[in-house]
């Protein structure tokens, strides 16, 4: 393809960039913005304060925890407020690893190279640091992580094993509650990163089994800058942030009154118009795989076809640089990602992809496609209009500068 | 206006091509900032002096100030393919080899620049100060700076009328003093990047013992000879010298010694006096006549034949039919240097270059 015929296709007038990348972020749903704006400059005051302005901060600081509780079949007890499902993630993993060392002596991790890296590089940290070992687990290459697996390397010296509810990268949803059954079997605590479920999947964490899972609000239209963690009681953490005794004393500091606010109303608009948002989501998302897989050539969904996020598509396409792929999308009005963010230029394939057994000439040219439940069936048709050429553009682009 | 013409933007996050984006942003153009990451050594790729992660992170402020997207385009495999192979080669030649010029040629103005067409940009601009125009048959010209302090056609007459055609330098109309208030002005960063006559790749390393990992046969010490054939002792590899050196001769003389040349097919190093040192004529390899039309007869012409070198007068006589030139300068040159590039200007017009052979 000739240069000039790149540059005639992505002539035609700019739509406005339309966002395909839910599984980043979300827009904060103005219902959101509503029930947190009198937080910041109304009802102001320190829930930790004896006067009235810390009682009436106390009140929906405790209100909002109820909500959440309520959701996730949970006590309010239960709930830890944080500043992001990362923070989530790292509270989870260091406090428990920690907790169990000082209570039990175990000072094994159980995870696997599919996680997140706020799970991953909390249990590497761990380990070269201070003193653990993290036994990785061997997902499946539709990056499935097998319950009988898990109960073949958990044990007595284990401190923890975390496994996430549903993939960010490839959309694959573990059988969490089989996991947590084999775990419970053997009297791990399992801690699950459930940031990417969240939007889509069932969060009651007693027909799930799991004992500690992480939250961020804004991936399902919450704002960015707060998150949660689901601590069953019973279960041990030490706290990695000290200080004040807020959050049963495990996350000191004052707590973000309006972003927990917030926190609670997305999640519960979440819940309401959790079963609409889903079949929504699914019929774009099944159109987007059956086109791709069909119309491009050398190309591969990544993680599994039936059970993954109801919102989540990811293809590798062979001989494609992910991050030019990106970039011409962009440029052309689509914004999607490759699944992890790389924005220096500096193509290393994702640990993820790789980890599922990928080839480096397919892992680089990663593209996941998240929609949304602004997202419309015309925005996808639009979409789908230009990527097949786009995708060949890449490619041509690409073996032009090998 | 949704039509608005697109320009891309390289990008360095040093204050040139900063200012390029933000004068090209207020002539109304549609901006978008690109940036390329060049090609080092494993576990050295964060000091790449082009893209280290502070240029990256200032070239992104640059681009958020400004409000003009900003994409990074990977160039690693292709710039080991041609800048670093050529570079290698070179030395291997016995040359000492200006690796900016096929970065210039091969990655900036045709890995970059059919990016930014494949983005839908009509144009390409860079920080570089050179100035463009036409001339009456429409054949686009490049021309000094008006800054001649700052002028850097000389690593830019590599390019063709197709990649002129797509060009714009909107710095190489200032003088660098405005170029910096330019960039308070707006906010920018004023500093320039650091000027460093480092390759980018070397990240910081001595070139030499870059070429003792990839060409080891480079530093194989052999003999010094004078014009006459006579052995006077052992350098410690060729690549060690360039044409003019002085320092690091260690052959006693009275008088001091210079390389006058280097002969890589039997590891020679040639030495002599001052007196014996350069000559007043030189040939090229393939010549680029920006105009993309060779010139057949001799003309006279102001040479420059090494980036930082002073323009010196001298009649230029295409041969082979304008595929190469020979070069006749009216007084002595101390320093030719088979790898750099000999680049001829008439008055403020560079009329093509070619490399010393």
């Amino acid at each position: 393809m000739s240069v000039c015929a790149c540059y005639n296709f992505l002539t035609p007038t700019m739509p406005e960039t339309m966002y395909l990348d839910y599984a980043a972020t979300t827009p904060t749903d103005p219902r959101v913005v509503e029930a947190m704006t009198p937080y910041f400059s109304e009802t102001f005051g320190n829930p930790s304060s004896v006067h009235h302005y810390g009682q009436s901060a106390e009140r929906a600081l405790e209100a909002a925890r109820e909500t959440v509780a309520r959701i996730l079949n949970s006590s309010p007890e239960e709930i830890v407020f944080t500043s992001c499902g990362t923070e989530s993630d790292n509270l989870a993993i260091r406090g428990a690893a920690l907790a169990a060392r000082a209570n039990k002596g175990t000072r094994v991790i159980v995870t696997s190279r599919t996680e997140h890296h706020a799970v991953s590089k909390t249990a590497e940290q761990l380990a070269a640091l201070h003193g653990f070992e993290v036994r990785w687990l061997q997902a499946e290459p539709d990056g499935t992580v097998v319950p009988a697996r898990v109960g073949d390397v958990i044990g007595d010296d284990c401190a923890l094993a975390s496994v996430m509810y549903a993939n960010n990268e490839i959309g694959t949803i573990n059988p969490i509650a089989e996991i947590a059954a084999v775990c419970r079997a053997k009297g791990v605590t399992l801690h699950s990163d459930a940031v990417q479920a969240a939007a889509y999947l069932p969060l009651d964490v007693n027909a799930l089994g799991i004992d500690i899972m992480s939250l961020g609000a804004h991936k399902f239209h919450g704002p960015k800058g707060v998150g949660a963690l689901y601590v069953r009681r019973g279960t041990h953490l030490t706290p990695a942030q000290t200080g004040g005794s807020q959050e049963s004393g495990l996350r000191a500091g004052t707590q973000n009154v309006p972003l927990i606010v917030g926190f609670a109303r997305a999640l519960e608009l979440a819940q309401e118009e959790r079963t609409r948002r889903a079949s929504h989501a699914t019929t774009l998302r099944d159109h987007i795989i059956g086109f791709v897989l069909e119309q491009i050539p050398e190309s591969r969904l990544t993680g599994s076809p039936d059970r993954r996020l109801p919102n989540h598509a990811s293809f590798v396409f062979k001989d494609v640089d992910g991050n030019l792929l990106l970039t011409l999308l962009d440029a052309s009005g689509f914004a999607c990602s490759s699944g992890s963010a790389c924005k220096t230029g500096n193509p290393e394939p994702s640990e993820v992809l790789t980890s599922i057994g990928l080839a480096r000439e397919w892992s680089l040219g990663s593209l996941r496609v998240t929609v949304g439940k602004d997202t419309t069936a015309s925005d996808v048709e639009a979409f789908l209009a230009v990527l097949p050429g786009t995708v060949q553009k890449a490619r041509s682009l690409r073996s032009g500068a090998g | 206006m949704a039509d608005k013409t697109k320009v891309v933007v390289a990008m360095s996050g040093g204050v040139d091509s900063s200012v390029a984006a933000a004068l090209l942003k207020e002539q109304g153009y549609d901006v978008i900032g690109m940036m390329l990451r060049l090609w080092s050594e494993t576990g050295r790729e964060d000091s790449n002096r082009c893209c280290t992660p502070e240029s990256m992170a200032l070239a992104r402020r640059v681009a958020a100030k400004l409000e003009i997207p900003f994409y990074v385009v990977d160039a690693k495999d292709a710039f080991r393919k041609t800048v670093v192979e050529m570079f290698l080669e070179g030395y291997a030649r016995g040359e000492t080899p200006n690796p900016c010029l096929e970065c210039n040629r091969s990655i900036r103005w045709t890995l970059l620049l059919e990016h930014a067409l494949a983005l839908g940009a009509e144009f390409m601009a860079t920080g570089h100060y050179a100035r463009l125009d036409h001339d009456p048959q429409g054949r686009v010209r490049l021309l000094r700076a008006v800054d001649r302090s700052k002028d850097q056609s000389y690593v830019l007459h590599v390019l063709n009328q197709k990649q002129l055609q797509r060009a714009l330098f909107p710095v190489g109309a200032h003088l660098k003093p405005e170029i910096r208030r330019i960039a308070e002005e707006h906010g920018l960063p004023s500093a320039s990047r650091q000027e460093s006559q480092d390759l980018c790749f070397l990240a910081g390393e001595d070139y030499r013992d870059f070429l003792r990992r990839h060409r080891p046969e480079m530093l194989v010490p052999g003999p010094i000879v004078d014009l006459n054939g006579n052995v006077h002792g052992q350098h410690d590899g060729l690549a060690n010298y360039t044409i003019g050196q002085r320092k690091g001769i260690r052959v006693s003389s009275g008088v001091p010694l210079y390389a006058l040349r280097k002969v890589s097919g039997n590891n020679q190093l040639v030495i002599g006096t001052r007196a014996e040192l350069g000559g007043d004529y030189l040939v090229t390899g393939a010549v680029n006549w920006v105009s993309g039309t060779p010139r057949s007869d001799p003309f006279r012409a102001e040479v420059k034949t090494r980036y930082t070198a002073i323009e010196q007068s001298a009649t230029v006589t295409p041969i082979e039919g304008g595929l190469r030139v020979h070069i006749k300068f009216d007084e002595n040159q101390r320093d030719l240097t088979p790898g750099q590039a000999a680049v001829f200007y008439v008055d403020d017009a560079v009329i093509g270059g070619g490399i010393i052979q």
